[in-house]
């Protein structure tokens, strides 16, 4: 004997995981083109330990470890934080950052569903903070790079550290962080961004990374596994507050188009910020949630102390949804009278 | 004729199943042997039987009167001998019994003496009790005594009468045959219901899925002789509920609490309009109705069946289950109820019996945890969030429940079916809202219980009190009557020792602690 209704939507959340890795194919394999194969590796190697930590915590918990691991949320938190690090980062910082998203920001919260705080992004905080000269050392695009690497180049790279007399050519610092370092010595926005390194509005490769990111973002709104909300007021909120900063010193600060294309912008506006759990449910509350987080990215990566802000202002964010959600109640059928 | 139509919130549009269904024209199911008549069939309270065991009754003969003011009369739906009154299983999920009158049929149909009722030359009052008498209640699935909805009250407060032809729900189409094969019969019944509302407008609304039904209440509706409007409406599970298709239609809202007349509307199924043109004008109480037989069956089909046939028999008019039957659901896979049993009788509820299959309705996956991808909050169709009800009802937070609006959950279905956790919400809301009612019920009994314990003390108090002031006015007065009896000294005496115990014994039943038993 069952309940009604007896009927339900063949849509699951393995179903949804997987499209959202699905999305991010096309960005991966701009990646590849642009960076070289070493992301392939980091995928690979945080795909595996994603799958280790969650089975082990799924066995320590007692919970039946088929269902959970099939829900597919562990493979998206390892595939988000490889994006959002260097793919040539060493193996084991991939191990650690998993192991505090999947471990410490998830199960230790209650498991899936339960973590107040974005697990990938709990991951890259922990990160930058604890190693941020590992976490600061990008590919090179390979157009600028003397020596791409190969793929069991990249496996050598990353599992050995070594390929020393490459290494200048093959890491840089990012346009975020060249920019920041530029600024600095009192050089303009406008002669920074004549660097080789920059491209038309991003970093060089990089802003087709972040247009084939926001393509699969598309993507996902198509497919109704995201709504507009959180993206589109996190992108306005970014451009808004860029865009005033920009217009009023367009020498110091650098145009809204330039900070939506780099870093993670692309990445936290259609990925990230967008993670049902940790983020506002309400519609109203999405808008306050994502318009939050674009302000936050600019001021920290304007006024912080870390060239990227997507990930502290997800957590910061993540924070404030509780009180966000209570306060943007939409009104019930039949009440809208009395609160108009 | 074309009007705005609005949107609710929310909705779901599930695989529609009713083809199959409306490719035969309605089929009278035959007279059963036996006859299992309830006597409530509709919220409110039962009807009171009026015949006895062995007695002889005709078709459309009341066997139970009206008993309260929201109650309606039963009828025999065939003619025969009573054999029972009794209990019998009702089509409920948990088996419920209930009082019914169960007739032996003869096979002859004869109807008793049918009269029609010239309602135009009928007082307003004496009108709505012979529908009350004819047993009329609403078909669409609240089955609510219609008498008391045609009861306009304030005059003008009904300005639309509002039939309901959306049926929205999968696999049903009892409402599309009738409104295909009976839609001059539905214009003659809501033509009467404009009477008794003074309604001024008339609007079917049907969803778009129905072309048939709309071109023939269409055709119908150009031979009437007042207006009527048809609003073909999107086809959008639950348009079909009376709030949301008020909604789409007016664009109004019916306050929380409130009835559909708050915001000038009388929403009544077509069904229930077809029903009151045979009361009316053929003088025939509800005896039966229009019932889809779908699903596991080979032969679906829609069949017009006595009210009380059992409804395994029913079943077997649709000639046998291709598959393993898996269960038999009364009503439509997102609202219905799942039958424990099916030797139950087909009632004024029954619009569709549904029989399953595991590859019609596989079992749902099990349920995993929610994500709070809030999918549920935009098919609600009451703006609810109910990924915030799941938790608080899981976390048995019922204060914040109902804060978050609860009791304005209609129970469509539409957030379990589309949560791809497959998490049952339905089923936590359910819990939460009886959770609530039995801790009120509860609460008002602790109330009452406390209200009577202190009154009992207090009249014990006032009684320990009373009798104190007695014996004390007794000793105060027995001196001067002993004296004079008896010798005067040993007198004074006995009474001053006399005095002396009632005092004491007014001081110790003074202090006695209250709620000690005396």
């Amino acid at each position: 004997m069952t309940s009604s209704p007896y009927i339900t939507q063949p849509t699951s959340v393995s179903i949804i995981m997987l499209k959202v890795m699905l999305a991010l194919i096309p960005a991966i394999i701009a990646y590849v083109w642009y960076f070289g194969p070493a992301i392939l590796v980091s995928l690979t190697l945080a795909s595996i330990t994603a799958l280790v930590l969650e089975t082990a915590a799924l066995k320590l918990r007692s919970l039946p470890v088929k269902p959970y691991l099939m829900d597919g949320s562990a493979l998206v938190t390892a595939w988000l934080l490889a994006l959002s690090i260097p793919s040539i980062a060493p193996w084991w910082l991939i191990v650690v950052g998993l192991f505090f998203a999947i471990i410490v920001a998830k199960h230790l919260y209650g498991g899936l569903g339960n973590n107040l705080f974005n697990p990938a992004m709990v991951g890259y905080a922990i990160l930058i903070i604890s190693f941020p000269v590992p976490m600061t050392h990008w590919a090179a695009p390979s157009i600028l790079a003397g020596h791409q690497l190969g793929l069991m180049e990249s496996v050598q790279y990353i599992f050995n550290g070594t390929l020393s007399d490459t290494l200048d050519a093959i890491s840089t610092a990012t346009p975020l962080d060249t920019l920041r370092t530029q600024l600095h010595l009192n050089r303009s926005v406008g002669e920074i961004t004549h660097m080789p390194i920059f491209g038309t509005f991003g970093g060089q490769g990089s802003e087709m990374i972040a247009l084939f990111i926001l393509l699969g973002g598309i993507y996902m709104w198509l497919a109704r596994i995201i709504t507009w909300h959180i993206p589109v007021a996190f992108i306005a909120g970014l451009a808004t507050i860029s865009g005033i900063f920009y217009i009023v010193d367009a020498t110091h600060y650098a145009s809204p188009w330039f900070h939506l294309a780099t870093g993670g912008a692309m990445l936290g506006a259609f990925f990230i910020a967008t993670d049902p759990v940790s983020g506002a449910t309400t519609p109203k509350g999405k808008i306050i949630f994502g318009a939050g987080i674009g302000i936050l990215t600019y001021l920290i990566r304007i006024m912080g102390a870390y060239p990227d802000g997507v990930a502290f202002a997800v957590l910061l964010m993540n924070i404030a949804v509780p009180l966000i959600d209570s306060y943007t109640q939409p009104a019930v059928y039949g009440h809208k009278d009395k609160q108009s | 004729m074309s009007r705005t139509l609005y949107q609710f919130h929310g909705g779901v549009h599930p695989e529609e199943h009713k083809q199959i269904s409306t490719q035969l024209p309605i089929a009278v199911a035959p007279v059963p042997a036996q006859l299992i008549v309830p006597t409530r069939q509709h919220i409110g309270h039962p009807s009171k039987p009026c015949v006895s065991v062995g007695e002889y009754v005709r078709k459309g003969q009341i066997i139970a009167h009206a008993d309260s003011y929201i109650s309606v009369a039963t009828h025999a739906p065939s003619s025969g001998t009573v054999t029972q009154i009794g209990t019998h299983a009702m089509p409920h999920p948990s088996g419920l019994v209930d009082t019914v009158i169960v007739i032996q049929t003869d096979g002859k149909d004869e109807w008793c003496e049918r009269q029609p009722i010239d309602y135009r030359n009928l007082n307003a009052s004496a009108l709505r009790n012979r529908l009350r008498d004819m047993g009329i209640a609403g078909l669409g699935g609240a089955v609510f005594p219609s008498f008391i909805k045609l009861n306009p009250g304030v005059p003008q407060k009904v300005q639309t009468l509002l039939l309901n032809g959306g049926e929205c729900e999968p696999w049903i189409s009892c409402d599309d045959m009738t409104m295909r094969e009976r839609a001059n019969g539905i214009m003659a019944g809501a033509e009467v219901m404009r009477f008794m509302l003074r309604a001024e407008n008339v609007i079917i609304g049907i969803e778009d899925n129905k072309p048939e039904a709309i071109a023939a209440m269409q055709q119908a509706a150009a031979q009437c002789t007042f207006p009527v409007e048809i609003a073909v409406i999107p086809t959008l599970y639950p348009s079909g509920g009376a709030k949301q298709m008020i909604k789409v239609i007016t664009g109004k809202e019916v306050p929380s609490g409130g009835r559909s007349t708050d915001v000038g509307v009388a929403t009544f199924n077509v069904g229930t309009a077809y029903a009151i043109h045979r009361a009316i004008h053929h003088g025939e109480p509800l005896i039966s109705r229009v019932v889809t037989l779908t699903g596991n069956i080979q032969q679906p089909r829609n069949f017009d069946v006595l009210i009380g046939t059992p409804m395994n028999e029913l079943v077997q008019l649709g000639q046998g289950h291709p598959e393993k039957v898996t269960g038999h659901i009364m009503g439509g896979p997102m609202m219905g109820i799942e039958l424990a049993r099916i030797d139950v009788p087909v009632v004024k509820a029954t619009n569709c019996v549904l029989v399953k299959s595991d590859s019609l309705f596989p079992p749902a996956p099990a349920a995993i945890p929610c994500i709070r991808c809030t999918r549920c909050a935009d098919a609600c169709p009451a703006d609810l969030q109910p990924q915030e009800l799941y938790w608080f009802a899981r976390a048995k937070n019922f204060d914040k429940a109902q804060k978050y609006n609860l009791f304005d959950c209609i129970e469509c279905g539409c957030c379990s079916y589309v949560c791809p956790s497959h998490i049952p919400l339905v089923q936590y809301y359910r819990y939460a809202k009886s959770e609530i009612a039995a801790n009120l019920a509860e609460h008002k009994a602790a109330d009452h219980a406390r209200d009577r314990h202190e009154t009992r003390l207090a009249r014990i108090e006032r009684e320990k009190r009373e009798r104190a002031e007695k014996l004390a006015q007794k000793a105060a007065a027995k001196p001067a009557t002993e004296t004079a009896a008896d010798d005067p000294a040993a007198a004074a005496k006995k009474a001053a020792i006399q005095a002396a115990i009632e005092r004491a014994k007014a001081n110790q039943a003074a202090t006695q602690p209250p709620n000690e038993p005396t």
